[in-house]
């Protein structure tokens, strides 16, 4: 009761403008102080571990060795560039064919199907989430394996040579990368589509456009926000993972995910693990800045 | 129906040598068994404003996209020009839309939306520019051609889908409820435009919309529209003065409805009191004739001093009492009962005070024979409530 006879005192008094404009500035407080501690300081001290020198067993003191950039780069014993640029290959390659694979069915779900199907057909894209992504990678290798039924059968079927083989190779590394991240373009590129006014495609039809030309001139770039934050999502997870091509791939398919895993985890090299993903983020950061000028769209933020 | 046909068929005679612009031949659309355009037939004449009117789930919508080609007819046939183009697609159709919402591109800026339909026509690069400049400057768009089209206000924007129509210079115009979004105040001034627009590019406009007013004001010709027919056709004065069912009387406005049956020719009020009335579209025998509609501006009001009150040949003649006065500032409206228990309602000019009346007040109504006309009696359902005509259809 108290409570009740004592507020409108205090709408009486006029607040003051800080009083007025902070709460916006009060609810980024906790986003805000997650970017602080869990990205940008982990940014920074990540740059300086990769200063740092020494060895796994007496420890690693920073001496700011800038040298280990163009060590590992330039005039290094192990291939570094190669396994980046390689990385960088697996993920154009998977973005493009993710498009071209997902663009159809996202239009197919938006366009074609009646609404009481659309719900089951997102879930059905889905469905892979629901198993671990590390599982549903090894089961492709255990599907895929010489002896698994898909090529030991292709080979009764005298349909492949003896000694072929999918695992190992490069197609293998792409092709599950491409599974794995498939949902994360379809499902952009669907809200995309499905957020097209059907009267806009009745409009082109109206003004003389046969069904390629509604395509190419009114759907695609109105879903051209869609295939943009798809292409973030799937690229940049592509370049940077290390699973998929340490479980299909080979010794020829080593990328940078797995460089940097491997140099942390098993050799200790703490510095040269922080260099490494620094300089893979400094170069993801450039493509995308560049990607974005070049393709990108002012309304991105309406869709991710 | 056959009376109003034959009307149709006259009205469009000084164009027997060219073909209409638009002519449905029984059409009729039909969605998972719902009769939604029910065999339908009308013709367009070139040139002309043709307003299709009706409440929501009318048909109208439908018939216009049918001529669109967004929906084929379930039976029946479209020509344009004297062409068939029942099948035909959209994109082959001289044919062009101005779409209730407006269904701008949102990606183009105002001038690549005017332009869209000219390049997919494969138009040279100068008559473009030279059209859509010209039909910008028209609809009183000039500077806005770099404008994104999403950025301007309805009204603006309305003007854009008119133009990304209207340049294409097509033989016939759709416009979908295109005043639907508009506040009342740029409504009225639209209205005006578009006749002025209409007027100035000769092109066949079919209107379709739900409001009597609109149709009214900028139809040549209206057709009413009802459960997937056109109940009545013609020019909008004699279709208002002169409706051929109660549905169409109602829909176009108040409207007084006298219960009347024929005796020997002479129709008679519940009193028995002999009143005239002008003979219907639809009922030919007196017959036929269940009552006598009239509009509520028609009648006029005088104080009952005892005078004789019958009917003459010229005019009718009511006793009445006051029940209910609203003024109106210009105008009042009153409500009266009559000695047979009907109620009237009249309109009434506030020309000087000594005419107005108070609840109470015996007066007497007179209205001339030919305000009255004559209707059968309704048929099938009733008209829809008043608030379902308000909503825009879909």
């Amino acid at each position: 009761m108290t409570d009740v006879l004592e507020r409108p005192k205090a709408i009486n008094k006029k607040p003051s403008w800080l009083r007025r404009h902070s709460p916006p500035y009060w609810l980024s407080l906790v986003g805000g102080g997650w970017m602080l501690l869990f990205f940008l300081i982990p940014l920074v001290s990540g740059l300086i571990v990769s200063l740092e020198t020494g060895n796994p067993i007496s420890g690693y003191t920073l001496t700011w060795n800038w040298h280990i950039y163009s060590q590992l780069f330039v005039h290094s014993d192990i291939p570094y560039s190669t396994f980046l640029l390689r990385s960088l290959y697996y993920g154009v390659a998977t973005t493009i064919l993710s498009i071209l694979i997902a663009y159809p069915m996202a239009y197919f779900i938006a366009f074609r199907v009646s609404v009481r199907w659309k719900s089951p057909l997102i879930l059905l894209v889905l469905l892979s989430f629901f198993v671990s992504f590390v599982i549903r990678t090894d089961m492709w290798s255990f599907v895929l394996a010489q002896q698994g039924f898909v090529i030991s059968g292709l080979r009764k079927l005298h349909l492949v040579s003896a000694n072929f083989h999918i695992l190992g190779t490069s197609n293998a590394v792409i092709g599950g990368d491409i599974y794995n991240n498939l949902p994360f373009m379809v499902l952009p590129i669907y809200v995309a589509l499905e957020r097209i006014d059907r009267r806009i495609l009745e409009a082109a039809r109206d003004l003389y456009s046969n069904g390629r030309q509604v395509f190419l001139r009114v759907v695609l770039p109105l879903s051209r926000a869609g295939i943009f934050a798809g292409v973030l999502l799937v690229f940049i997870t592509t370049v940077g993972d290390p699973v998929n091509s340490s479980l299909l791939g080979g010794v020829g398919t080593y990328t940078i995910g797995q460089a940097i895993q491997d140099s942390y985890l098993t050799n200790q090299q703490f510095n040269v693990a922080a260099a490494l993903s620094t300089v893979l983020m400094v170069i993801l950061g450039i493509i995308m800045f560049a990607y974005a000028k070049i393709f990108g769209t002012e309304n991105l933020e309406n869709l991710v | 129906m056959s009376t109003t046909n034959a009307e149709v068929n006259s009205s469009v005679e000084g164009s027997t040598q060219s073909p209409a612009a638009v002519r449905l031949e029984n059409v009729t659309k039909e969605f998972k068994g719902i009769v939604a355009v029910d065999n339908l037939t009308l013709e367009l004449a070139q040139g002309e404003f043709f307003a299709l009117l009706g409440p929501s789930g009318c048909g109208k919508t439908t018939t216009l996209r049918m001529v669109g080609g967004f929906e084929q007819p379930s039976s029946g046939k479209i020509f344009l020009g004297g062409q068939d183009i029942t099948w035909s697609p959209p994109y082959r159709r001289d044919v062009n839309t101005v779409f209730q919402s407006y269904a701008l591109f949102p990606h183009l800026s105002v001038y690549d939306n005017v332009a869209f339909g000219l390049r997919r026509k494969g138009k040279d690069k100068v008559d473009i520019k030279r059209l859509v400049e010209e039909h910008l400057e028209i609809l009183g768009l000039g500077g806005f051609g770099p404008r994104p089209a999403t950025q301007l206000s309805g009204g603006q924007q309305q003007r854009v889908a008119l133009a990304r129509a209207l340049v294409n210079q097509p033989r016939v115009l759709l416009l979908d409820e295109p005043m639907g979004a508009l506040d009342a105040k740029i409504r009225k001034t639209m209205q005006v435009e578009l006749k002025r627009i209409q007027r100035e590019v000769g092109i066949t406009f079919l209107y379709v919309t739900h409001d009597q007013d609109e149709a009214m004001a900028l139809g040549d010709r209206i057709a009413v529209m009802h459960g997937g027919r056109y109940e009545d056709l013609g020019a909008p004065q004699r279709v208002y003065d002169e409706p051929a069912t109660q549905f169409v009387a109602e829909f176009l406005g108040a409207c007084n409805l006298l219960p009347v049956t024929s005796d020997h020719g002479q129709l008679r009020l519940p009193d028995g009191a002999a009143i005239g009335a002008r003979p219907g579209s639809m009922v030919n025998s007196p017959e036929l004739i269940a009552q006598v509609g009239v509009r509520p501006e028609k009648m006029l009001l005088q104080r009952d001093t005892g005078q004789s009150a019958t009917s003459t040949d010229a005019m009718n003649v009511v006793r009445a009492t006051i029940t209910t006065t609203i003024y109106l500032g210009a105008t009042s409206e009153y409500e009266l009962t009559t000695p047979w228990g009907g109620h009237l309602h009249i309109l009434a000019q506030n020309i000087s005070d000594a005419d107005r009346h108070g609840p109470g007040d015996q007066v007497i109504v007179t209205w001339e024979r030919d305000h009255g006309f004559a209707l059968p009696a309704a048929v099938g359902p009733q008209r829809v409530a008043s608030t379902e005509i308000e909503e825009p259809t879909q």
